[in-house]
C-alpha cells in the first residue's frame, strides 16, 4: 500500500496537495458561526448537481413533454419526488447560504486588500448562480417558470438599438417556447454547472494564496522572526509558510472538518425539515401557480420572481424608466463588484470600524431585506415609494462608504487575535 | 443561539406577505388525508361528476386504487368508465377543442388542482354556486365569477340561491349580500351531506395533488431523529478535538 502511494506521489502529488490545503493548511482559530456558509454553499452545490443528474435521467426537455415529466418523476419514479425536492429546496437552500457568506465577507472586511480577487471571484460565482437558479426555473414549464422568463428575458428588450434583436436570439423564438426550453436546458445542466465549478474552484485557490480572514479581521501570518518561539502557533503547517511566523492558528483538519461536520448537521436538520414538511415553504420555493403547466395565452394574476430574486427586482419596478430600471438593477450587482475598491478603510472587521460604518452596514442589509418582501408582491404606490427609498438607501451604502472609508475613524485593532 | 433564530426566521417567510388567494373569505375545508373512507368516497363522487370532463392525466388508475384503499377489481368495474386499463393514466375521452367551445374555455386537468389553488378554495367553490339567469347554464359562483362550468352537483345540494337582507347604508335601505347560500331543499342531501360529500372530493383532490405527501412526512420524522443525533454527536466530537486549543 505504502509502494502505491509512493509510486502516485511521485507522479501525481496528492499528499502534498492535501497537506498544503486541507491538513496543514492554517486557518485562524476564532472562526465563528458565519464561517460554516462557505462549506455549506459547497454541500449544496454537490446536492444540486448530484440531484440535477437523476432528475435528468426521466426529465423531458420539451414543450409538450417537460411539465408532465415533472410529475411522472413525481409519481412514478422511485424516490423522484424526494430527488425533485431536494433539488428545488436546494436552489433556495444555495441562495440563503450565499448571502449569508456574502454578508460575513461584508460585515468582516473579508473582500479587503490581498483578498479583492477571491472576492470577485465570489461575485462571478454569484452571478453565474443567478443565471443557473433563473434556467433552472424554466425547466418545470409551469404558469410561473413562463411568465417569469417572459418578463425578465423582455428585459433584454430595453437596451437601445439591439433590444429586440437580443431578445429574440435569447429565446430562439418570437416567443418564449420549446427552443427557448431546449437551449435552457442545455445551459442549465451542463454549460453552467462547469463555469460555477471552475469557478469555486477558482474562489478556494484564491483564497488558500492569501489565507482565511477572521471576525477580527487581524492577520495570523506575522513576519519572520517577530514572534517569541513560546506565541507561535503550536501546529505543524505546510512548508510554503515557513516563511511567516503563524499565530492564533490549527490546521484544517481536523480542527475545521469536525466543526464543519456539526454545522452540516445543523444546516441538514432546516434543509430536511423544508424537504419532508413544508417542500413548497409557503409558495415561496415553490410557486403555486407553477403547478399549472405553462400557458402562453393565460397570464397570472401576479407575475413575482422566486423569493431570492426579490430585491433586484423590487430595485427594478422601482424605477419608472425601463430602460433606466434594467441599468439600475444591473448597477446593484455590479456595485458589489467593486466593493473592494469602495472601501478604502484598512481595517477590516466591523468591530473596530466606526459607528458610521456598523449603522450604514445595518441599514444596507435593511434596505436589501426591504426590497425583499416588496419585490415579492403586488406594486401601489405607497410600496413604490418605499423601494424608491430602500433602493436609494442600497445605493447609499456604497456611496457613503467611498466618502467616509478614506479618513475613518477606527478603533485600535489588536496586534493579536488573542493572548 | 441567537444567530440560529435569525437564519429560523429567514427561512420561515412571515405570513404578513404570503401572497395571492381569492378575495372572498374562504371555509376551512378541514381534510384528513388519512381518512380513506373519505378518500373513497371523494373518488367516487369525482369519477361520476367531475371526471366526465375534467381529466387527472398525471396520476394512474392503480396508484389511486392502492393508496387509498381499494381493491383493484372494484376500481376497474365500478371507477373507470373510459375502458382505460388500470395501470393506465387517467385521461378522459372529452375533446379539448370541442369543450372549449361549449364551455367557453376547456376544462382544466384537475389533479395538481388543490396545489394551485389550495383546499380552501375548492370547498369554498364548490360550495358557492347560486342560481344567475345571466349566465349561460344559470347558475354563478361567489368565489369564481362568471366561471364557465355548469353546476353539476345541483341534483345532491339542490337548487342554490344567494341570501340577501335589508340593511341601512347611507341612509337608503338595500339588499346586501350576507354571504351564505340557501338551497331550496329539492336536492338529495342534507346541506351537513353536501358540505361533507364537497369535503370528500377535496379531500381526493388534495391526495391527488401529491399522494406521497403522507409518506413523506413518515419518513420525515425519521430523518430529523437521525439528524439530531448526529448533531448531538458531532458536538461533542468537535468539542473533544477542540479541548486543547486555546
Amino acid at each position: 500500500m505504502k509502494g502505491l502511494m509512493d509510486w502516485i506521489e511521485a507522479r501525481l502529488p496528492f499528499m502534498e496537495a492535501m497537506n498544503k490545503h486541507v491538513i496543514q493548511y492554517p486557518a485562524p482559530k476564532n472562526f465563528n458561526f458565519w464561517y460554516f456558509f462557505g462549506s455549506l454553499a459547497m454541500l449544496v452545490l454537490v446536492n444540486q448537481i448530484v440531484t440535477g443528474i437523476w432528475l435528468t435521467m426521466n426529465y423531458v426537455p420539451s414543450g409538450e413533454g417537460a411539465f408532465a415529466s415533472i410529475e411522472y418523476i413525481m409519481r412514478d419514479v422511485d424516490y423522484g419526488w424526494l430527488l425533485r425536492y431536494m433539488h428545488s429546496t436546494g436552489a433556495s437552500a444555495f441562495f440563503v447560504v450565499v448571502y449569508l457568506h456574502m454578508f460575513r465577507g461584508m460585515m468582516y472586511g473579508s473582500y479587503q486588500k490581498p483578498r479583492e480577487l477571491l472576492w470577485l471571484f465570489g461575485m462571478l460565482i454569484f452571478l453565474v448562480l443567478m443565471a443557473e437558479a433563473f434556467m433552472g426555473y424554466l425547466l418545470p414549464w409551469g404558469q410561473m417558470s413562463f411568465w417569469g422568463a417572459q418578463v425578465i428575458i423582455s428585459l433584454f428588450g430595453a437596451i437601445p438599438w439591439i433590444g429586440d434583436d437580443l431578445t429574440l436570439w435569447i429565446r430562439g423564438d418570437y416567443v418564449i417556447s420549446g427552443a427557448t426550453l431546449n437551449r435552457f436546458f442545455a445551459l442549465h445542466v451542463i454549460a453552467l454547472p462547469l463555469v460555477l465549478v471552475v469557478l469555486v474552484f477558482l474562489h478556494i485557490l484564491a483564497l488558500h494564496e492569501v489565507g482565511s480572514n477572521n471576525p477580527e479581521g487581524i492577520d495570523i501570518k506575522k513576519p519572520k522572526g517577530s514572534v517569541p518561539e513560546g506565541e507561535k502557533s503550536p501546529f505543524k503547517f505546510h512548508a510554503r509558510y515557513d516563511k511567516y511566523d503563524i499565530v492564533d492558528a490549527v490546521p484544517f483538519h481536523p480542527y475545521y472538518t469536525v466543526k464543519d461536520i456539526m454545522g452540516v448537521a445543523g444546516f441538514l436538520i432546516l434543509f430536511c425539515y423544508v424537504i419532508f414538511f413544508a417542500p413548497e415553504m409557503g409558495g415561496y420555493f415553490l410557486e403555486k401557480p407553477n403547478f399549472e403547466a405553462a400557458n402562453p395565452l393565460k397570464t397570472p394574476e401576479h407575475i413575482a420572481p422566486v423569493w431570492y430574486f426579490t430585491s433586484f427586482y423590487a430595485i427594478l419596478r422601482a424605477i419608472p424608466h425601463k430602460l433606466m430600471g434594467v441599468v439600475g438593477m444591473g448597477a446593484a450587482i455590479v456595485v458589489l463588484f467593486l466593493l473592494p475598491w469602495l472601501d478604502r478603510c484598512k481595517v477590516k472587521s466591523v468591530k473596530y470600524r466606526s459607528i458610521w460604518h456598523k449603522l450604514n452596514l445595518t441599514q444596507f442589509v435593511i434596505c436589501f431585506i426591504i426590497l425583499g418582501i416588496l419585490g415579492a408582491i403586488p406594486a401601489t404606490p405607497g410600496r413604490t415609494l418605499l423601494a424608491q427609498i430602500t433602493t436609494f438607501g442600497y445605493f447609499a451604502f456604497f456611496a457613503l462608504l467611498w466618502f467616509y472609508s478614506k479618513n475613518e475613524k477606527c478603533k485600535p485593532v489588536p496586534e493579536r487575535i488573542s493572548k | 443561539m441567537k444567530t440560529w433564530l435569525l437564519i429560523l426566521s429567514l427561512l420561515v417567510p412571515s405570513a404578513a406577505f404570503a401572497a395571492g388567494g381569492s378575495s372572498v373569505p374562504l371555509d376551512d375545508a378541514n381534510i384528513d388525508l388519512t381518512d380513506n373512507a373519505s378518500l373513497q368516497r371523494g373518488a367516487k363522487l369525482f369519477m361520476n361528476y367531475c371526471f366526465g370532463c375534467h381529466s387527472t392525466q398525471y396520476q394512474r388508475y392503480e396508484r389511486v386504487a392502492t393508496d387509498i384503499g381499494i381493491p383493484l377489481d372494484l376500481m376497474q368495474e365500478n371507477l373507470i368508465f373510459t375502458g382505460a386499463k388500470i395501470g393506465e393514466l387517467m385521461e378522459n375521452s372529452v375533446d379539448d377543442e370541442q369543450a372549449a367551445k361549449w364551455f367557453g374555455a376547456t376544462p382544466p386537468d384537475l389533479t395538481l388542482v388543490a396545489r394551485v389553488r389550495g383546499v380552501d378554495w375548492i370547498y369554498t367553490y364548490l360550495r358557492t354556486f347560486y342560481v344567475d339567469e345571466t349566465r349561460p347554464f344559470g347558475v354563478n359562483n361567489v368565489v369564481f365569477p362568471s366561471v364557465g362550468m355548469p353546476h353539476v352537483l345541483e341534483e345532491l345540494q339542490g337548487i342554490p340561491t344567494k341570501k340577501y337582507e335589508t340593511r341601512l347604508i347611507d341612509g337608503e335601505e338595500k339588499l346586501v349580500f350576507t354571504g351564505e347560500i340557501e338551497v331550496d331543499g329539492s336536492g338529495e342531501m342534507s346541506t351537513d351531506e353536501y358540505d361533507q360529500a364537497v369535503r370528500d372530493i377535496t379531500n381526493f383532490l388534495a391526495y391527488s395533488a401529491e399522494p406521497i405527501a403522507l409518506e413523506r412526512q413518515r419518513l420525515g420524522y425519521w430523518v430529523l431523529g437521525f439528524l439530531f443525533i448526529l448533531l448531538i454527536l458531532s458536538y461533542f466530537l468537535k468539542k473533544e478535538f477542540w479541548r486543547d486549543v486555546h
